[in-house]
């Protein structure tokens, strides 16, 4: 792969994009682990492949290119910002906006699948993911995502690390809670939007917890949760688009199956030294 | 005049037509060390939500450092230690410096990063409450007591003019208790922090605060400790509903 990575510009932009959305979904799954909110990404992420199928849909219908993703982005923003909406409704019961919006995604995704004219390849690569469907446009639009993101986290990081400790001390102290929830949700809803392509919709949650779960056993500090995540991340994208390049299968199960193998890995190391990560001590 | 950390004055609130707090004077000076005291289900969180600003009363007027609460914007001078003990998630992956250093976020504002000098201040939170050896280890593998300090150093970090704690001894063990108590006594005399403490248990609390206010709906007594300990056990008795011995200890 590494000899063709020069031959062909598809596979570099596919190969630079596995190793941006190796920092930023991990990076953004940190905070959505220890906040107890790691389903919000398989929520956002079929809401955006319901926007991608209405992307395809329009694509097919007027002959209009333009890439499917900016439609499963907005899709993705739009299923935050109702989440939200949702948790302010329902506040004893707030984690009941993630069914009802993951259900629904899947459910205008099935009609507009079924109006573009059902399954093609096309949809096959972004419920699975592919190494040949980064097109350059993507790859643009995925660094952009991926600058504002890093920007994002590094301005806000002490805040969203006091309000994922303790929602209750950061709103007594003062900190707009809604606001920065705010922020950091579409935030979620860019990093998988970004990553679809390359994992594939219904994988792209575990980009962004399986990493985190693993240095969870392992982490001492937050910093140093996020230091190990995306570790675990970048090897698990690196050799899963690799392995999948020579076998011929999506890279979004290799990822997966790598990433998992990692956590097992740590479980192992657990054993032997009789010393829990992250367990509570009561 | 002695200056007033919070005043309260005719404070009434009532959550579904049911009347929880009827009347409230409230007056913490600035040095006191208040024991707010009263049975459960007597207000005592609910006036604590509404001195914090979380819970806008029925009637009356609340000044905080002698403003307005309405008006008020220096939360940063208020440091508040909840039950926290018992309830914060103890698989959270972060150090007792990375803990107490949230205690400065609010106070930094967005878009500011800790500095050399703030990391200092941070440490010096954490050397305060004598978890200076523990200021690089996981929250989570601490004891309730340890833990409870550490939340104590997040509240100092922003250097706070009044400390409010609920029931900060729930979950910690006899010993650690009195341990506890000390390291209270040393903020308020030597750091100079007003305190407001909220117990049920009457008993080693009324050993270190300075003034007792009793709360069941309405303020049943509002005094320093010398009175509050000569009140009879029938008065208190009825204050709670239901029998108490006022248990005063002794320093030896």
């Amino acid at each position: 792969m590494l000899l063709d990575l020069l031959h062909f510009d598809f596979l570099r932009h596919t190969f630079l994009t596995g190793l941006l959305i190796g920092i930023i979904a991990p990076l953004l799954g940190s905070f959505l682990v220890v906040r107890r909110l790691s389903l919000l990404a398989d929520a956002l992420s079929h809401v955006t492949l319901a926007g991608i199928a209405f992307g395809l849909f329009i694509e097919k219908q007027f002959l209009f290119a333009f890439s499917p993703l900016y439609a499963g982005m907005g899709f993705s923003i739009v299923g935050a910002v109702l989440i939200e909406k949702l948790r302010s409704v329902y506040q004893a019961y707030q984690e009941i906006g993630i069914p009802i919006i993951l259900s629904g995604g899947v459910g205008l995704s099935v009609i507009f699948i079924a109006l573009a004219n059902g399954f093609n390849t096309d949809l096959f690569g972004y419920l699975f993911g592919s190494v040949s469907a980064v097109s350059k446009g993507d790859f643009y639009l995925i660094i952009v995502i991926t600058i504002i993101v890093l920007g994002t986290i590094f301005l806000f990081y002490k805040e969203l690390l006091t309000l994922s400790f303790d929602e209750e001390h950061a709103v007594t102290s003062g900190i707009h809670a809604k606001r920065i929830h705010f922020l950091f949700i579409i935030l979620t809803a860019l990093v998988i939007a970004a990553s679809i392509r390359i994992v594939g919709v219904l994988l792209v949650s575990a980009l962004m917890s399986l990493p985190v779960a693993a240095a969870m056993r392992l982490a001492g500090s937050f910093k140093q949760l996020i230091a190990l995540s995306i570790m675990f991340a970048e090897i698990a994208v690196i050799a899963g688009l690799v392995s999948g390049y020579y076998l011929s299968i999506p890279p979004g199960g290799t990822i997966v199956v790598i990433a998992i193998i990692l956590l097992l890995l740590t479980f192992i190391k657990d054993a032997f030294t009789k010393k829990g990560g992250a367990q509570v001590h009561e | 005049m002695e200056e007033s950390v919070i005043r309260l004055e005719n404070v009434s609130f009532s959550y579904d037509q049911k009347l929880i707090l009827e009347n409230i004077n409230l007056n913490i000076k600035r040095g006191m060390f208040l024991g707010l005291v009263g049975p459960n289900g007597g207000g005592k969180t609910t006036l604590i939500k509404i001195i914090l600003g979380l819970l806008r009363p029925d009637q009356g007027n609340i000044y905080m450092l002698n403003q307005p609460i309405e008006k008020f914007k220096n939360w940063n001078k208020i440091g508040f230690v909840s039950q926290k003990a018992n309830t914060f998630n103890k698989g959270f992956p972060a150090t007792v410096y990375e803990v107490v250093s949230m205690g400065l976020t609010a106070k930094l504002g967005y878009l500011k990063r800790i500095n050399r000098k703030m990391k200092q201040k941070v440490l010096d939170a954490i050397d305060l409450v004598d978890m200076g050896e523990y200021a690089y280890q996981n929250i989570g593998k601490l004891s309730g007591g340890q833990q409870q300090r550490v939340f104590i150093a997040r509240a100092l970090v922003s250097q706070p003019e009044l400390l409010i704690l609920d029931e900060p001894t729930v979950g910690i063990d006899y010993q650690n208790v009195e341990k506890f108590y000390k390291l209270l006594h040393q903020l308020n005399k030597e750091e100079n922090i007003t305190l407001l403490l909220i117990s049920h248990d009457t008993g080693v609390m009324t050993e270190y605060a300075s003034d007792v206010a009793c709360l069941n709906k309405t303020m049943h007594f509002h005094g320093n400790t010398k009175e509050y300990s000569a009140l009879s056990t029938e008065y208190l008795s009825e204050i709670y509903g239901h029998p108490v011995q006022v248990i005063v200890h002794d320093h030896e």
